[in-house]
Formats: structure tokens, sequence, C-alpha cells
């Protein structure tokens, strides 16, 4: 019963924040100088004239005050309509979960992948502090913590694509073959670079929050407890250090999952990798007013819901704090 | 069993970010102790007492600066040796409750120890019940994590985990703090009955008079150095056998005893000065 009103405040929550995100970034594109019309109209725009113009304007609904024009947005958003987007000459809601298909193979793959070596990097780097082993963790950390993400894919694709001719300069797969004829080996080819530069910059931030935790619970009375009976550093790192540090790893994890979006549109860009990052910047470039605010909710959605989670698991996974729901 | 020679231990500090010091903990401190008995430290804070206990386990930190020597069944105890002995021959129930991981359930932390101490996993998990039993800890208290054990079970838990390895030396660092008179009587009476099984009990105590019905002799710390070792029946009546007047003015300042300290007090820092 306790759980089910907990789930219900969160999902209550979860929608107040989608109302002000909505709320925000409506008023952003009312301020805005793209005119709707004219993105509507495209290259067409000098065959319209002014009156026919203004007749497009107020069936739409352009001259009527904002809050109206919200309310009426919103009550289109509620009944599932999310627009349609010119740019692709599609749904809003297909464009999306097309393009979100494609990113989720490239984001997700990459967040396991950073999860899994920044922990154990940081775990290693830990256990043992100014070990030789420490010092080349960490400061591979830190140099890949400050390293601009686009600057490592532009690298990469100078070295491993075009210098080495190990794996493709762009796409999602070849070119002039259909996304239904590529074969799941050629996708995975195409995707292993981007997968690799954005695994290698998101590990540092696991890997120093990690070794940070790790080296408090070295210093720790529950390590000397340790050492006195008998463990060595590899026991404790093992047996204590996972349990420990997995706490701050997960919830930096699932936290991280709005930094791992903005990282996306810089590396979808650089690669050509058509994805949401890429669809983002065409519809803010080419002025695709309710493919933005589709993108701008679904990202809301997805941060929070990460969130979201990290919050749960946390009660989950921590006995300190499992009571409460018990 | 145990022998401690002129052991003098020097931790750094550091004045000013540029500078190091070494502050002088323990003070040529020598004891002797023998299997089958209860062996009581007692001292004031800052005599020394923990800082002892992580000497004759090898826990000190890297920079510190040891000089003396400690015996352990008659044979050197370095580095070396102290890693080899702990857990399987030398077991320290720690002074804080702190030294149980707050995320670990209590029967799996006693069979870790357990398991440390040289046990397969099966064997270490039962040997782990059996102690926990043996400390009339029942299998809810085995599936519950530390913060929902009281602090006398806690105790009792980190006792169990140095009975878990079958240790021969024991080394309680102060394990009545915070706990009520019978848990407390309870706690040192299980430290008794070990060293009735045979094994060797160093009890670290700031309290004299807990620590002598139990113990068998009692060594008085002050500052770093042993100020005397005496029998525990040596404190009787004004204790006119102690030797010094350190130990003397400790027991004739117990409640139950003459309480006045004042005077010898003075009168020693006056002869110290």
């Amino acid at each position: 019963m306790r759980l089910g009103l907990a789930i219900a405040r969160r999902l209550l929550r979860l929608g107040l924040v989608l109302l002000c995100v909505a709320a925000v970034s409506f008023s952003l594109m009312m301020a805005s100088p793209v005119d709707p019309v004219d993105a509507y109209l495209g290259p067409q725009m000098a065959q319209v004239s002014p009156e026919q113009r203004e007749l497009i304007a107020q069936r739409w609904g352009f001259n009527d005050p904002a809050p109206l024009q919200f309310g009426r947005w919103l009550q289109q958003l509620a009944s599932g309509n999310l627009g349609f987007s010119h740019v692709y000459n599609q749904p809003v809601g297909d464009v999306i979960s097309q393009r979100f298909q494609r990113s989720i193979a490239l984001l997700g793959s990459a967040w396991l992948l950073s999860i899994l070596l920044g922990f154990t990097l940081g775990i290693i780097a830990g256990a043992k502090e100014h070990s030789p082993l420490d010092k080349m963790i960490s400061t591979y950390a830190y140099i890949t913590a400050s390293t601009p993400t686009f600057w490592l894919a532009i690298l990469s694709i100078m070295f491993f694509s075009v210098y080495l001719g190990w794996a493709p300069v762009c796409c999602a797969g070849p070119t002039g073959v259909l996304s239904s004829e590529t074969g799941l080996l050629t996708r995975a080819h195409h995707l292993a670079l981007p997968v690799v530069t954005l695994t290698l910059l998101g590990t540092a931030s696991i890997t120093l929050h990690t070794r940070t935790r790790m080296l408090a619970l070295m210093r720790s009375e529950i390590a000397t407890h340790a050492f006195a009976q008998g463990a060595s550093r590899l026991d404790i790192a093992w047996r204590h250090g996972v349990r420990h540090a997995s706490l701050p790893a997960l919830t930096l994890a699932l936290a991280s999952l709005g930094e791992l979006f903005g990282g996306s549109i810089l590396i979808e860009q650089v690669f050509a990798y058509p994805g949401l990052g890429r669809a983002t910047v065409e519809a803010g470039l080419r002025s695709d007013v309710p493919l933005l605010l589709g993108i701008a909710l679904f990202t809301a959605v997805f941060v929070c819901s990460g969130n979201m989670l990290a919050d749960s698991l946390y009660h989950l996974i921590d006995p300190r704090m499992r009571r409460k729901y018990a | 069993m145990l022998r401690i020679e002129q052991l003098t231990l020097e931790l750094p500090y550091y004045p000013r970010w540029w500078q190091r010091r070494f502050a002088t903990h323990l003070d040529q401190l020598s004891f002797s102790a023998a299997a089958g008995s209860l062996h009581a430290v007692v001292g004031a804070s800052g005599a020394g007492k923990s800082l002892l206990a992580h000497t004759i386990m090898g826990l000190l930190p890297a920079n510190a600066r040891l000089s003396g020597q400690c015996f352990y069944q008659e044979t050197l105890l370095d580095a070396k040796r102290q890693r080899h002995l702990r857990g399987r021959h030398m077991a320290l129930i720690p002074q804080s409750l702190n030294a149980l991981d707050p995320l670990v359930r209590t029967q799996r932390q006693v069979s870790w120890a357990a398991n440390r101490s040289g046990l397969a996993h099966k064997a270490a998990w039962q040997a782990a019940g059996q102690a926990l039993n043996h400390y009339q800890l029942d299998d809810r208290a085995g599936r519950a994590y530390p913060h929902e054990l009281s602090g006398g079970m806690a105790r009792r838990v980190l006792t169990a985990m140095a009975h878990a390895g079958q240790a021969s030396l024991i080394i309680a660092d102060e394990p009545t703090v915070g706990l009520d008179p019978v848990q407390r009587d309870r706690v040192l009476s299980a430290l008794r009955s070990l060293a009735h099984q045979g094994k060797l009990v160093i009890l670290i105590t700031h309290d004299l008079r807990h620590a002598l019905p139990i113990a068998d002799h009692v060594t008085i710390m002050h500052q770093g150095r042993s100020v005397e070792t005496a029998p525990a029946s040596a404190f009787t009546g004004m204790g006119e056998t102690l030797k010094s007047a350190y130990a003397q003015t400790l027991w004739q300042a117990l409640p139950d005893n003459a309480f006045s300290a004042s005077e010898i007090i003075h009168k020693k820092e006056e002869s110290v000065a």
C-alpha cells in the first residue's frame, strides 16, 4: 500500500516537472525569432501573399494570446498528438521513436560500458592508494575528465577511420544501402568508434567517484577491522568495497543520463550518426518547432525517470534506507 | 605467550605543512602475559592503549616509527609474521561499533571473519552460526544489518567475529563502552571464559573497577609508559603492595575505596616537576 503511494507520489512529481518543462520550452519558442508560418512554408514562402499568410496564421490561431495557444498545445499533447515535423515529413512521435532506437544503441552501450569499466577501474585504483596502478588510472581519469567530447571524436576519426582505415567515417550504415538491408555486423562496425569514444570519456567521472569512495573505505574502521581479521586488500576491495562503492556509482550513472544526451548531440554530429542528437540539431537549425518541443519533452521524461530510478534503487540497495518502504 | 620489550612508538604530526615532527605515543613499554590468562591494560584516555593493540596486531600506518620488540610464543613478532598470524592466531575486538560493515548482514560478516582465518566457505558459515549462538544471538540477529542491532548485540557480534577464527590471542579494546551493567557483565564473562579455554585475552579498558574481578594481571599505563604490572590481587585494602604511586592513587581514587586522589596526585605532580 505504502509502496503504491510512493509510486503515485513520484508519478505526480514527474507530471509536474513535465508541465514545467513544457511551459518553459513553449515560452522559449514563443520568444524565439522563428516564425512558424515561414518555417511551415519553407522555400514556398515567396509564392504566398501576405493575405494568405494572415489566413494561415488565423486558421492556426497564431494571433490568439500565448496562454490560449499553450492550452491548445497541451490538449493535443494529452491526446497523444505531438505534431508534424516538416524537416522529416513525418509525425513527431514517429521521428522520435525511430531516432531514439538508433540513439539508444549508441548511448546505451556506451553508458553500460562506461559504468562497468569506470567502476572496475575505480575499485582497482582505490584499493591501494598511491600504487603505480592507482597513479596510472587516476592520471587517465583526470585527463579524460577534462577532454572535450567532440575533440576526442574528431581525433579518433582522424586516426582510426582516416589513417588506419579500421572504422567507417560516418553514419549508422554504409551509404546507398537501405537501413533494413544492413546486417547486424555492419551496424556494430559503424557503432564501434562512437561507442568507444563516448565510453572513454564517460568512464572518467565514475572512476573518480568510485575511487574516492574506496579511499574513504580503506581508511575506515571497517577496513582496519578486516585487516585485523587477516584480510588482504583485494579481499576488502571485493567484499566491502564493491558494496560501498556501488551506491555512489549507481547514483552517478543514472543521474548522468542528461549529460549523456548532451554528449550524444556532439558525438552524433561529429560521426554523422542519425540519432536523436542530430535530429535535435536539425530541428533547431531549420526551425522545426513541433519536433524541438517533442524532443525537449522526451528528454525530460528520460532524465527524470533516470533520477527517479536512482532514488528508488538507493532505497532498495542500502539496507539503512530500506525500512521506510518495508 | 606474549612478551613486549621496550616498545616505543612514534607517530608523525605536521605542525605546519612543511614541518614533520614525531610524537611519542608508547614509551619503552614492557610487559608479558601468559596463555590462559586475562591481562588487563588500564589507563586514562590518550595513554596509548588502543595504539598498543594496533601495534601488536601490526595495524599501524606506514609512517609510524617503531622500536623495541614483541614476542609471540617466544618468536619475534615482525610485520611478516603479524600478517600471517592476524585472524588466524591473533584477533582484535575493536573499540568502535563502526567497525561493522553497515551493508552486510551479521552472519555473513562473521562468516567472512571465519573464512579469513582459514576456514572454507561452508565451514566458515557454520562456524559463524555457532559463534553467534555462543553469544546468544539468534537467527534473526544473524539476518539483521548492524543498524538493526542494539549496542550490546553489536558488541557481541564483534566478540563472535574474534571468536569465530579460533585465535589464541584476543585483544579486546574497550569492549564495555556504552553498555548497561547487565550487558557489560555478559561481555566481560564471555572474555573470562575465553581465557579459561586457554587463550590469552588482553583487555584494554579505562575502568579499573570492571577489569579487576576478571583479570589475572593488570598493567597500568600512563602517557605511553607502563607504570606497573601487578597481579589483580594486589589491588586490595589501600593498595599497599602496589609499587608505584600512580597505581596506588588510581586504586584509592575509586569511589568504593578512599575516594581521595587529589592529595597524592598533587604530591606526584610536584615530584615530576
